[in-house]
């Protein structure tokens, strides 16, 4: 190319930046190889069009040297479309971000490949942008986007791993729960919190171990009879040194994802197979591999034996399991056997892999006479009898001294195609003799100092929250702190009951028809196990008498017996501290009236049965005061953390119910009751979306309702106009009582649990 | 009672039954001094087949009964019924094994009510004795008349359990899967698969017993094993034939028959 073209093409672009011209050339002659003619006009167009904007010379630059490879990759379309977001990002609070914006490109073209998921890409970037730069007021949008800047910055490391709708969820959550908080929204976007991470996991592709522990725990412990701690290790976020699997006395690591992958001959070997091959190589390590010392062999020949046994136990888990061979074969590495330069490389590993896959695949290509040597003694070896560990090392050490090259020991190291996707790290396979003599030895076996242990309560559960929005769980969202209620004076309690004595007196008949008759008669059968000698007599009688007879004349019997366990979730929120109107005592006196009948009667009754109180202060703090618990009986402790109810906070009531749902789900009786006494809607302070709650509730009811336990809710809210669609209606469906008259709760509690478990 | 036909409760042909250890030599003994025998073992190892075995060996009529949870007393011994002459008393299986000298086998006993199992009572002591209260008769229980009852520990609640008094009338004779080469050998004497393919399901089987009390209530039983091998001999791909016999039906766990279809997929390659 010419000056005099290279003029014509540089006056094109509207742009007069020194530094420009020195870049130019090259850029353009790339465009020129990769685009039309057409393309390159649009090119320099967009180009000056980015200049226009007045962000200085970077933007320029970027837009010059990465568009003709984005076009020529997606089409010629993306320049003016590209060229054209820069523009309006300019015309909005958030020019900062332009550049990470054009350096987030390639590596987005490279991902998605196609024009359309380009543009889609482009819309959620836009999406976000809008919808988090703030505004003051009203209608200019005035605030640049916090969080936008970081997330372009992840962005390569997002789109690696996430697909374009899982990219867009993540974001949606990010923008969903910190539009109005900016340091958290940056946080968020830089993936440094907790749920950003979790969303982040949730979103990945490929499958996730935590979806399959249970299947994978199942294969351990059905196909090799072994049973460790699994626990995942992440790969997403070290980019540096990938970690590999590998276990030793705390557990098993095992990586976090897997892809389902296609081999180069099409095999496919799906990620759950994947996940079955690494820990049937663990497990047969386990069973096969006996530790030797370190100390005697070099690094070489450390190397070459672990090769070896790593082919020694695969041999011996095909032998229990020929299937496995063929998702071995498939995930083994086939270095090129030429492809390594014995004069300038270290080919040690790649010697190694060659061996191994030799070892693996009969049908292996190689031709290295030494190769196919010691992969014919390792199976004489193997089937004369059962070589031990230290059997194959010397086989190991011998293939490395008869194959040592001059340049193994250079630091250029052979690496492509000898990662073998299963194999763990064996670091269970060496003992060092040095570790018994060195002196902090004695300080390690010393047996541990028992830890103190904590009073301060239970450590937090987490439970997740239903966002309606999205129809999606938010990860442990919720802290929920369990703790025993402090304790008062029991003769309260006993005060309280002695001042409903009559009421007692009414309830205890009514209980009495409530109580268990183990062993029933059921007459006037047609079926049944024994005759009912009257009945019969009468039908004969009448047989006789030329009358028809009933054919009824048998009876059985049933047993008849209470089989339900009882929950009493207690809501105690500040705002049962209010006296209602006509009432003389507040709320929560009432509720202790009426809680303190309760449990007598239940006590009465021989039901299993709990209480418990919640309150929460945002989603950090949700309190749950554990008041009865199944196996206490109606006794004075009970009574006095009963006298001794306070109010306070809110009423987050998702968490409550999930946790006491944890409790009750493990009481072994055919029907589960959980009762919760509340006197208004589900409400926190960290949550202005009033929906929010009450669905996340209603999801509650519903996933306990799966779990087969009957949620009841009685409703003290004096608000709530009878019959009226209201949020107790959404929340519990039928299942609810207002009580109009709150003085009347002592006595409509306990009659309203005899009439549901009637 | 000379209308009971005897001849339909005895057993001509021999059956297969593979000994696994000594348990013929100690049925015989315990027969020979016609002491009630309690026979424990999960499902499908052989504990019918035993009884109905021994009874072949001893030429003796068996009565069997499955018991069940709605079982009463009644349906053992024998109740009233009505027919055109007013009430006639019907024998229950208990008796007529009495009366004829049977061995009544009581299957799953403790699927049965407490209640119902004491009728048992005096028939396994001494007294060797059947009261039938109702129809104020004492049947005398016949000389060659023995009652094995069977009952699986593995799945039965703590609900289920029989009372010490019942157990205490009984000597015991402990079954379990027979060893992977017997059983291998039985599955082969059933079907006529050859013994590699035996192999195989018997290697499928100890997985899913592995399994047992991890989501599992009982292992793969013997008999399914010879299940799966009879269709294998129906010419079913035998991958699909496993499927079909052996993890379909003992588990809707969606995880338990990814495990066992993986294990089925790598040892039928």
């Amino acid at each position: 190319m010419n000056t005099d073209e290279l003029q014509l093409y540089r006056e094109e672009l509207k742009c007069n930046f020194k530094l420009l011209d020195e870049v130019f050339e090259d850029c353009l002659e790339e465009a020129l190889r990769l685009l039309s003619e057409q393309g390159v006009k649009d090119y320099l167009d967009g180009a000056s069009l980015v200049c226009m904007i007045g962000r200085g010379v970077e933007p320029v630059l970027v837009y010059l040297e990465e568009m003709p490879e984005i076009a020529h990759r997606l089409g010629e379309e993306t320049l003016k479309i590209v060229s054209q977001a820069v523009w309006s990002m300019s015309r909005s609070p958030n020019g900062k971000a332009i550049i990470s914006f054009l350096q987030s490109l390639p590596e987005a073209a490279r991902r998605l490949g196609s024009r359309e998921q380009f543009q889609h890409y482009l819309d959620i970037v836009f999406d976000m942008m809008e919808r988090t730069s703030g505004s003051i007021h009203g209608f200019h949008t005035t605030i640049p986007s916090p969080g936008l800047p970081d997330l372009l910055e992840q962005m390569p490391s997002l789109l690696n791993q996430l697909s374009l709708e899982g990219l867009k969820n993540w974001i949606e959550y990010g923008i969903r729960n910190y539009n109005d908080h900016p340091e958290r929204q940056q946080d968020y976007f830089k993936l440094q919190t907790a749920d950003s991470r979790a969303m982040l996991q949730r979103e990945r592709h490929g499958t996730l171990f935590a979806d399959h522990q249970r299947k994978l725990d199942l294969y351990l412990q059905a196909c090799w009879r072994d049973k460790d701690h699994l626990v995942p290790y992440s790969r997403g976020f070290d980019e540096l040194r990938k970690p590999m699997p590998y276990y030793d006395n705390l557990g098993i690591r095992v990586p976090d994802v897997y892809d389902d992958i296609e081999t180069a001959d099409g095999v496919k070997v799906a990620a759950l197979d994947r996940y079955r091959a690494l820990l049937a190589h663990m497990a047969a390590h386990r069973r096969w591999t006996t530790s030797i010392f370190a100390d005697n062999y070099s690094p070489f020949q450390r190397q070459a034996i672990e090769t070896f046994e790593d082919s020694r136990v695969d041999y011996l888990a095909c032998q229990q399991y020929p299937g496995l061979r063929k998702i071995f074969t498939a995930l083994h590495p086939v270095p090129d056997e030429f492809d390594c330069d014995p004069e300038n490389e270290s080919c040690i590993r790649h010697r190694l892999t060659m061996l191994s896959y030799a070892v693996l695949n009969p049908a292996h290509p190689y031709k290295n006479p030494q190769i196919v040597e010691f992969a014919k003694r390792f199976h004489e070896m193997m089937q004369q009898g059962a070589p031990t560990t230290a059997d194959i090392a010397k086989l190991a050490t011998q293939f490395i001294t008869r194959t040592r090259q001059k340049a193994d020991l250079t630091a250029n190291v052979y690496f492509k195609d000898t990662e073998i996707d299963y194999r763990d790290d064996n670091r269970h396979l060496w003992l060092y003799i040095e570790m018994a003599d060195e002196e902090e030895m004695f300080l390690e076996e010393k047996p541990q100092e028992p830890e103190e242990p904590e009073d301060e309560g239970l450590p937090p559960r987490h439970y997740p929250e239903w966002d309606y929005h999205s129809k999606t769980y938010r990860p442990d969202w919720v802290s929920l702190y369990e703790s025993l209620h402090p304790s008062g004076d029991p003769g309260d309690i006993d005060k309280l009951l002695a001042k409903h004595s009559a009421l007692a007196k009414r309830l205890k008949q009514m209980l009495d028809m409530l109580k268990p008759q183990n062993y029933v008669r059921i007459r006037y059968q047609e079926d049944g196990s024994e005759l009912d000698l009257d009945v019969a007599i009468r039908s004969l009688i009448d047989f006789k008498s030329g009358t028809t007879p009933d054919p009824r004349i048998n009876m059985s019997h049933r047993h008849d017996g209470r089989d339900i366990s009882v929950m009493l979730l207690l809501d105690l929120s500040a705002s049962l501290e209010e006296t209602p109107e006509g009432c003389e005592q507040t709320i929560l006196q009432l509720s202790q009236e009426a809680v303190a009948l309760l449990s007598w009667a239940i006590e009465r009754l021989g039901d299993p049965f709990a209480i418990a109180g919640f309150s929460s202060n945002t989603r950090h703090e949700v309190r749950y005061q554990h008041i009865k618990g199944y196996s206490e009986h109606w006794n004075d402790e009970v009574k006095a953390r009963l006298a001794c109810l306070e109010a306070g906070y809110s009423t987050r009531m998702g968490a409550a119910l999930r946790h006491a749902a944890h409790y009750l789900a493990n009481q072994k009786t055919d029907k589960k009751l959980l009762l919760v006494l509340t006197d208004g809607e589900p409400a926190d302070i960290d949550v202005n979306d009033q929906r929010l709650l009450i669905e996340d509730t209603r999801k509650a009811v519903q996933e306990l309702d799966q779990q087969g336990i009957y949620t009841y809710c009685i409703n003290l809210d004096s608000n709530i106009e009878p019959g009226a669609d209201d949020y107790v209606t959404e929340i519990f469906g039928k299942q609810y009582m207002v009580i109009d008259h709150v003085e009347r709760l002592p006595e409509k509690l306990p009659t309203l649990f005899a009439s549901l478990t009637k | 009672m000379s209308n009971i036909d005897i001849a339909q409760h005895e057993i001509t042909a021999e059956p297969f039954y593979q000994q696994q250890e000594n348990e013929i030599a100690l049925y015989e003994a315990a027969y020979a001094a016609r002491l009630p025998v309690i026979i424990k073992g999960p499902t499908g190892c052989g504990k019918s087949r035993f009884v109905e075995y021994m009874a072949w060996k001893l030429h003796k009529p068996l009565i069997t009964v499955a018991c069940n949870e709605d079982m009463t007393a009644s349906d053992l011994v024998g109740r009233f019924l009505l027919d055109k002459d007013g009430t006639r008393w019907q024998d229950g299986p208990l008796t007529t094994a009495a009366r004829i000298g049977a061995i009544c086998y009581l299957d799953e006993i403790v699927e049965a009510r407490q209640d119902t199992t004491v009728v048992i009572h005096p028939l396994t002591d001494h007294r060797r004795t059947l009261p039938l209260d109702k129809k104020g008769e004492l049947v005398k229980a016949h000389p060659d008349f023995q009652l094995v009852i069977s009952y699986n520990p593995g799945y039965q609640s703590l609900m289920k359990d029989l009372k010490q008094s019942t157990k205490q009338r009984f000597v015991g004779l402990d079954f379990d899967y027979a060893p992977a080469e017997v059983e291998i050998g039985i599955i082969v004497e059933e079907t006529g698969v050859d013994e590699d393919t035996a192999g195989k399901l018997v290697k499928i089987g100890e997985t899913a017993r592995n399994l047992k009390g991890h989501g599992l209530d009982e292992g793969i039983s013997t008999r399914l094993l010879v299940y799966a091998a009879s269709l294998i001999n129906q010419g079913i791909r035998p991958a699909d034939a496993c499927r079909m016999a052996l993890v379909r039906p003992i588990t809707d766990d969606a995880d338990i028959r990814s495990t066992l279809d993986h294990a089925i997929d790598t040892v039928f390659v």
